[in-house]
């Protein structure tokens, strides 16, 4: 058989598909992180799935070397669900966007979330319909002029981890597109975190939202725009290593080390295991140009698993009822013989 | 006075309809009588009659529940009109003495019958005989409340226990009338209140005493009612829901694969994702999904993922599946969908039966979008048709549908019960890992066209499928022009061979009588008793009655010929009428259609295809 015992490579998960997203779009960054994250599991390709829904992202499944399902709009998700429902043993990925996986598949977003299974799911947000060539979507910011608002939207955006977290979500990272080493590490973590892992990548549209995160993303500012986290570290960012988060009364506050009487000490400490949302609500709705951006495993909590949980009442149930066969079940309850 | 008692009347069946405000029992009552009845060698056939409100008003016409039961020999529907009605108030009494024949009997709670009661139900006087012209009726005023009441009144049991009883002693008078035992009944409230002795004892006493009140009432006179000629073997009542449902789990069974259903619930469809969520010692897998898109796209993950995946609902639902269902088919991967129809459109009737969504199981997709569509037409062939489907989906590696109704669905009757031995072989077309030739996904067996199905983990045949449409053979994205001709036509020819895999039409008389009945699904009990009837009066005329809707049985044009009439009954506008002329246009088919929420009556059937006859 294939591949058995042979520790594969990156380039063992791509497929011999041409690649046909634009020249520069953020998704071949993607797609390159998630042939290495896959890499460094190290699972045997058999085991792993990809499943999509319909926009540009969701092209994904035709470049990997995988099992791959490119699916129809929003329902990536629930296919997912039932995929990992009926053999437990896979390693799901989904691949959505903010328009597939929050506006026609907002429904199946939240309910997978809230029931935990145990799926991978790369949400590309670049705040646009690219696919439909350039329409306002759920996360597009207020007032963005685009084809389908040629004066501005008029809608409030989500931001996608509020939305986990009302979910009761129990995994929620960031990443951006262009950081492919962050992004590998939190593929790979959220690969061995038992639950629905959410990442969200801030993906570049180049023709049609460009530039839409580049107040996080430029060259020269980034590192005093970007908080990257990680659990049990202190939350210092900065050129300099001198900036941090600290609370302030119900708030976070970005501050200065050394400055105004604040020292190391006053500094957060990221703890993304902590069953409360309410700081990790914090960390998601920080943004410039007061705060840096959140990026890392902002929320990593254990909790129990819909598979298994399948899994268990089916055992159970075969332990203490006398029904074992379709004829066990067709002579059940109350027959008679003419 | 001539003692009643001494008389019976014979009879070959009966229909008896018990009715009542919905917290009355009656759905226990009817079961429990037609569990007895068939116990004892009755052909039966039942059908729920409830409110679409959970708790409508208590005591008006909107709230009554019943329940049909027809038994005796040659049974094949529920019954059109009741010999006996059992009517628990007044409001029971309005919304049913029109379903009672002239001259029945009926039975009344004349406790119930108070001033107040009355004018819930909105008659306007205090006599409904009169009021509702009922002087042709043998009307029996029993006071079912208070002799419940003498009856239990030493037990220290509180009034509104007691009284919870008393459909027992309707039950009882019921048990005298037909000469049926009590001893099933009493097993059953042994073993349903077993925590509970004194409602055991209560029970049985008011079921008693109900009997005995039969007995000393003059006006009536206890039935004989025919056997039925039923083939050895060991039998059970059940509902076409339950029997979808085993239908199912006996498909994967016979494939070697878990069962999977993705289900959102609505009625009346919900009970089979019920019945599947109980059987986890099977190995069953249910997955009540957010919305009824989640529930087709979970099972199709799950199909993917190489289970026997399945979805049930019904007519809305169907609708809001329906990309999901194209999906599927140009997958190409196994999936039954069933649609337990109901009264449409929009909402329309939810508890109510009807054949109207036919059309949208043969063509209600974007694209040219061809599955096969199955119905069930008893409900204890539910069962043979849930794995027909099953087998077709399996094999075939499509999406079937399965169309049964909401009567089919709650009616009951007695199924025979065959060991599994006797169901056919499922045998899935895997495909098998070959180190020299690696896996082309649309690679397809010459004579059925179907390719090989590679679920998700098996070493060496990873590949990926999706919705746009791919090359023949290899299963690459396609824009190809002559590409999706082809793929076009093999999707059409699919479907069409698949008409070698299934039963030839049977037809029920001769094959060129002068007048051919058609139907399909759920109407075949009242199609087939109607023919039966009037062959019996000499009349030639035959039923063709149609399980396997697309492709048509290959004989079907060869039955359809050499009839001066044929007409076409369903329960909708005429779709099915409209399907046949549209596949076989040198006929000619006339229709007789209804779309009122009901079954059809074996009267007016029978009185339309006379009419039909007499005609020049």
């Amino acid at each position: 058989m294939a591949a058995e015992n042979i520790k594969l490579n990156f380039k063992d998960f791509k497929s011999d598909q041409e690649v046909r997203w634009c020249a520069g779009c953020g998704d071949h960054a993607i797609l390159n992180t998630v042939h290495k994250a896959m890499a460094t599991v190290g699972k045997p390709r058999e085991k792993y799935v990809l499943i999509s829904g319909i926009g540009c992202s969701s092209r994904f499944p035709y470049y990997m070397n995988t099992y791959g399902f490119h699916t129809i709009h929003g329902r990536a998700l629930a296919i997912s669900s039932g995929a990992k429902s009926a053999n437990p043993d896979l390693s799901v990925w989904v691949v959505t966007g903010d328009g597939d996986g929050l506006a026609i598949g907002g429904n199946h977003f939240i309910h997978a979330i809230r029931r935990n299974l145990d799926l991978n799911v790369l949400l590309f947000n670049n705040e646009i319909y690219g696919l439909t060539k350039g329409q306002y979507s759920p996360t597009t910011k207020e007032g963005k002029i685009t084809k389908s608002s040629p004066y501005g939207t008029i809608e409030h955006p989500f931001n996608p981890g509020e939305l986990v977290l009302g979910s009761n979500g129990h995994f929620f990272a960031r990443s951006i597109d262009v950081n492919m080493k962050l992004s590998h590490d939190i593929m790979v973590e959220a690969e061995g975190f038992k639950g629905t892992s959410i990442i969200e990548i801030l993906q570049n549209c180049v023709i049609f939202a460009d530039k839409t995160h580049s107040w996080y993303t430029d060259k020269a500012e980034k590192l005093d725009r970007q908080l990257v986290l990680k659990h049990g570290e202190k939350m210092i960012y900065g050129k300099n290593n001198d900036k941090g988060i600290m609370l302030d009364g119900m708030d976070l506050k970005a501050v200065t080390i050394g400055e105004n009487g604040v020292t190391e000490d006053d500094i957060l400490v990221h703890d993304a295991h902590m069953e409360s949302p309410f700081l990790h609500w914090m960390l998601i709705n920080m943004k410039g140009p007061d705060f840096p951006i959140a990026l890392g495993v902002i929320r990593a909590v254990k909790g129990t698993v819909y598979e298994e949980k399948m899994e268990k009442q089916i055992e159970e149930q075969k332990a203490i009822s006398k029904i074992h066969s379709m004829n066990d079940l067709l002579n059940s309850g109350a027959t008679w013989t003419v | 006075m001539t003692n009643n008692k001494d008389k019976v009347i014979e009879l070959n069946d009966v229909v008896i309809r018990f009715s009542g405000d919905s917290g009355d029992g009656m759905q226990l009552t009817g079961t429990l009588f037609s569990d007895t009845a068939a116990l004892l060698g009755a052909g039966v056939g039942t059908f729920p009659d409830y409110p679409a409100e959970i708790r409508a008003p208590q005591g008006t016409v909107g709230g009554v529940s019943g329940f049909q039961v027809h038994f005796g020999h040659d049974i094949n529907t529920p019954g059109d009109f009741a010999d006996v009605l059992v009517a628990m108030n007044p409001a029971a009494l309005k919304a049913n003495a029109k379903w009672t024949k002239r001259g029945g009997t009926i039975l009344l709670d004349s406790n119930a019958f108070t001033p107040k009661n009355l004018a819930k139900a909105g008659y306007k006087t205090d006599d409904p005989v009169k009021e509702d012209q009922l002087g042709g009726f043998n009307i029996i005023w029993a006071p079912i409340s208070s002799m419940t009441q003498e009856t239990l009144k030493e037990t220290g049991l509180d009034n509104k226990t007691v009284l919870r009883s008393k459909n027992m002693f309707a039950l009882g008078i019921c048990f005298y009338l037909f000469n049926k035992p009590l001893n099933f009944t009493e097993t059953f409230f042994e073993k349903k209140f077993k925590k509970i002795p004194k409602i055991i004892e209560a029970n049985k006493q008011v079921l008693k005493a109900g009997f005995n009140y039969g007995y000393n009432v003059q006006e009536l006179t206890p039935y004989k009612v025919s056997a039925d000629d039923i083939h050895k073997g060991v039998y059970r009542n059940i509902n076409g829901n339950t029997a979808t449902a085993w239908g199912l789990i006996a498909a994967a069974e016979k494939a070697n694969l878990p069962l999977f259903c993705g289900s959102y619930p609505i009625t009346p469809a919900t009970d089979i994702l019920h019945e599947l969520a109980k059987q986890k010692s099977l190995g069953v897998k249910t997955f009540q999904a957010e919305d009824e898109i989640a529930g087709i796209t979970s099972s199709i993950g799950a199909s993917f993922a190489g289970n026997f995946a399945v979805t049930t609902t019904s007519g809305p639902g169907l609708a809001l599946k329906t990309e999901a269902v194209g999906l599927a088919l140009i997958a190409e991967l196994p999936l039954v969908i069933v649609d337990v129809q109901r009264g449409g459109p929009s909402t329309g009737l939810p508890t109510k039966t009807e054949q109207s969504d036919l059309m949208q199981a043969l063509q209600g997709r974007n694209g040219e979008a061809p599955l096969p569509v199955i119905a069930a037409s008893t409900p204890a062939n539910c069962y043979n048709y849930a794995f027909a489907a099953g087998k077709i989906a399996l094999e075939h590696l499509t999406p079937v549908i399965l169309l049964t109704d909401g009567f089919l669905a709650n009616g009951t009757q007695p199924m025979k019960i065959e060991n599994t031995d006797t169901l056919p072989n499922i045998e899935v077309p895997f495909a098998k890992y070959d180190e020299n030739k690696p896996y082309q996904p649309y690679e397809r067996d010459e004579k059925s066209l179907v390719r090989k199905w590679a679920p998700v983990g098996v070493a060496g045949l990873e590949h990926r499928i999706g919705g746009l449409e791919k090359m023949n053979v290899t299963g690459t994205v396609s824009y190809v022009p002559e590409n999706h001709q082809l793929m076009t036509d093999i999707r059409q020819k699919r479907v069409d061979v698949i008409a070698d895999y299934i039963p030839e039409q049977e037809i029920i008389g001769d094959k060129d009588a002068d007048l051919l009945v058609v139907g399909w699904g759920g109407t075949y009990g009242h199609l087939l008793t109607v023919v039966h009837d009037m062959q019996a009066e000499g009349k030639s005329v035959s039923l063709v009655h149609f399980n396997y809707l697309q492709p048509l049985p290959r004989n079907t044009e060869a039955l359809l010929q050499g009839h001066k009439k044929i007409v076409v009954a369903e329960l909708n506008g005429g779709q099915f009428a409209k399907y046949l002329r549209q596949n076989f246009n040198g006929l000619e088919f006339s229709q007789y259609n209804k779309v009122m929420g009901l079954p059809f009556t074996v009267e007016e059937l029978k009185n339309h295809f006379n009419e039909l006859m007499e005609e020049k």
